[in-house]
């Protein structure tokens, strides 16, 4: 059984085809890069729209299926930019309308886990999902995903990108920034916002703005003392939901997943409470259609197909609202 | 004797002066860099003992202080006797859960009354002592504020707290937590707290709300089945 998977949530537009045993036969991008600024949502439709039949035909290419040879089209629902989403609905239905094949609509965040359990072999993690637009602390429990945490602004790498931006960094900020980072040593106090479990980055990204306005901090040492305390939050409550949910594993994933500071944390947290860390690779920790056409898969199997009258975009669609088949 | 490893200290039980104590002893964190790491221990160290200390004096539950050491980022306070509500909600008779948590709502508005937010509200930092009363503990991520917008992130937390841990109840608790709160503090002051919980729900980046659904009806009868 194949499976074609379409992501363009954000800036990513993948696409991705898999078979049923979890083997991935392609796995093609195209990114939508700002000239200056933060994502354009327009902009990025636009893009997406441009690029999406080809994406599509180099995905089949790559992976030596012809369209009407796939048994599935998925595509990401939500949650993501609304004029995104539209573009990727409206290829996928035109696709699964054309070929006849049962349309699957996937939560992104959910994808990301899946993909994730997938790529790292563990069945139950407890999952920190980091990047531009999400900031989530996830665990398995009764049928669900169940949120530990999450940001109560915005997601750590928009933080990230955001300040890389004021720095004058180019995209994307974050290499940039870890890179600075391991070349700073001077540790400067900026607001540390855990509230229960659940974390604020505004507040830190103007600190640091202002500071590195000012002239007199080293970009080095803001870069150092930014990742620092953003990540230091992160570590603390992912450790408080390991000690918590008791899970063994610890999943990282999401575009911010690949800075090596953030898993020497993980690492760090994890052997202390006796789990073991794993880190998607970034071929699936950032956004791609292959995580889409997974967990595809996953539904179809479970019965979770939708008429294309169904398959209105979801933008603010809540991991935690899904029924997650076992 | 060490009776609990936490995320963020070790308990210990111990005696202070012939009277049962805990010592909580806020330890290192290997993965911080040594300056945040001392910073957020110390901070929290003053910061829980004044809350707790606060607390106690405008008449909610929590364990009364009797020594604190910053140096070694540690507070001694006294022993209280009991079950975590953690532990016992899922096995209660419903009429005892709703009690429980009436009681967790009036001492939560008076906590708010006298301008302490709690800051990590979930039913492990709360103890049914032997005595009968609902004892408040872990005020390490509290605050001294009578801001609306902090009391709603106080409540949010709480519900949350509650549908992630004791997701076949939460609902009914919740509703007991509000009507606690009401009685103690009045309807029109809950109702703007529960409004502004609503407000920062609907905050989040994904949080789905009523209007967000009526527009993409719209949107959907407008252009027909599937040309959203």
């Amino acid at each position: 059984m194949i499976c074609l998977g379409i992501e363009g949530t954000a800036h990513t537009l993948g696409v991705g085809v898999v078979d049923d045993s979890g083997k991935v036969l392609a796995n093609v991008r195209s990114e939508y890069i700002p000239k200056m600024g933060g994502i354009h949502p327009r902009e990025a439709a636009e893009h997406h729209a441009a690029t999406v039949s080809g994406v599509i035909v180099e995905a089949l290419r790559t992976a030596k299926v012809k369209a009407g040879e796939m048994d599935i089209v998925s595509f990401s629902m939500g949650p993501g930019l609304g004029p995104c989403l539209r573009v990727t609905a409206v290829a996928a239905r035109a696709l699964a309308y054309l070929t006849r094949k049962p349309l699957v609509g996937v939560n992104h965040c959910l994808a990301h886990i899946e993909i994730g359990r997938l790529v790292t072999k563990v069945a139950d993690p407890l999952t920190l999902y980091v990047s531009g637009g999400n900031t989530i602390l996830a665990a398995f429990e009764a049928g669900r995903y169940r949120i530990f945490g999450e940001t109560l602004d915005i997601a750590v790498g928009n933080m990230l990108d955001a300040f890389a931006r004021e720095a004058g960094i180019p995209h994307p900020g974050g290499p940039r920034i870890e890179q600075l980072a391991s070349h700073g040593d001077r540790f400067i106090s900026l607001p540390y916002t855990v509230k229960g479990m659940d974390l604020s980055f505004s507040g830190l990204l103007t600190a640091a703005t202002s500071i590195l306005k000012t002239g007199e901090v080293r970009l080095e040492d803001v870069c150092y003392s930014l990742q620092e305390v953003a990540f230091s939050m992160l570590a603390e409550v992912t450790e408080r939901a390991l000690a918590h949910t008791e899970k063994k594993d610890l999943l990282l994933t999401g575009g911010v997943a690949a800075n090596g500071r953030l898993q020497e944390m993980m690492s760090s947290i994890s052997k202390e409470h006796g789990a073991t860390s794993h880190f998607v690779p970034l071929e699936y920790a950032g956004d791609n259609g292959a995580m889409i056409a997974w967990t595809g898969i996953v539904f179809y199997l479970a019965g979770k197909t939708i008429g294309i009258e169904e398959s209105l975009v979801k933008p603010k669609w809540r991991l935690d609202e899904i029924d997650v088949p076992s | 004797m060490l009776v609990k490893k936490g995320a963020e200290a070790y308990l210990f039980r111990e005696e202070w002066y012939g009277l049962p104590a805990m010592r909580k002893y806020r330890v290192p964190k290997s993965y911080r860099v040594p300056e945040l790491d001392y910073e957020i221990r110390r901070a929290r160290t003053v910061h829980e003992a004044r809350l707790m200390y606060e607390a106690c004096k405008v008449g909610v539950p929590a364990p009364s202080i009797y020594f604190i050491d910053l140096e070694e980022t540690t507070i001694i306070m006294e022993y209280v006797e009991g079950d975590r509500v953690k532990d016992i909600v899922d096995y209660l008779q419903p009429e005892k859960r709703k009690k429980i948590f009436y009681e967790v709502g009036s001492k939560i508005a008076l906590m708010h009354k006298n301008g302490i937010v709690h800051g990590d509200l979930t039913t492990s930092n709360m103890i049914q002592a032997t005595s009968g009363k609902v004892f408040f503990i872990d005020f390490g991520l509290g605050e001294f504020s009578s801001s609306v917008e902090d009391e709603g992130v106080d409540l949010h937390l709480m519900r949350r707290a509650l549908e992630s841990t004791h997701y076949r109840y939460s609902v009914e608790c919740f509703d007991a937590i509000v009507n606690g709160y009401k009685a103690s503090i009045g309807e029109s002051l809950t109702n703007k707290v529960l409004k502004r919980v609503h407000e920062i729900e609907s905050r989040g980046r994904y949080f789905k709300r009523e209007t967000d659904n009526r527009k993409e009806n719209r949107r959907h009868d407008k252009n027909g089945n599937f040309s959203d």
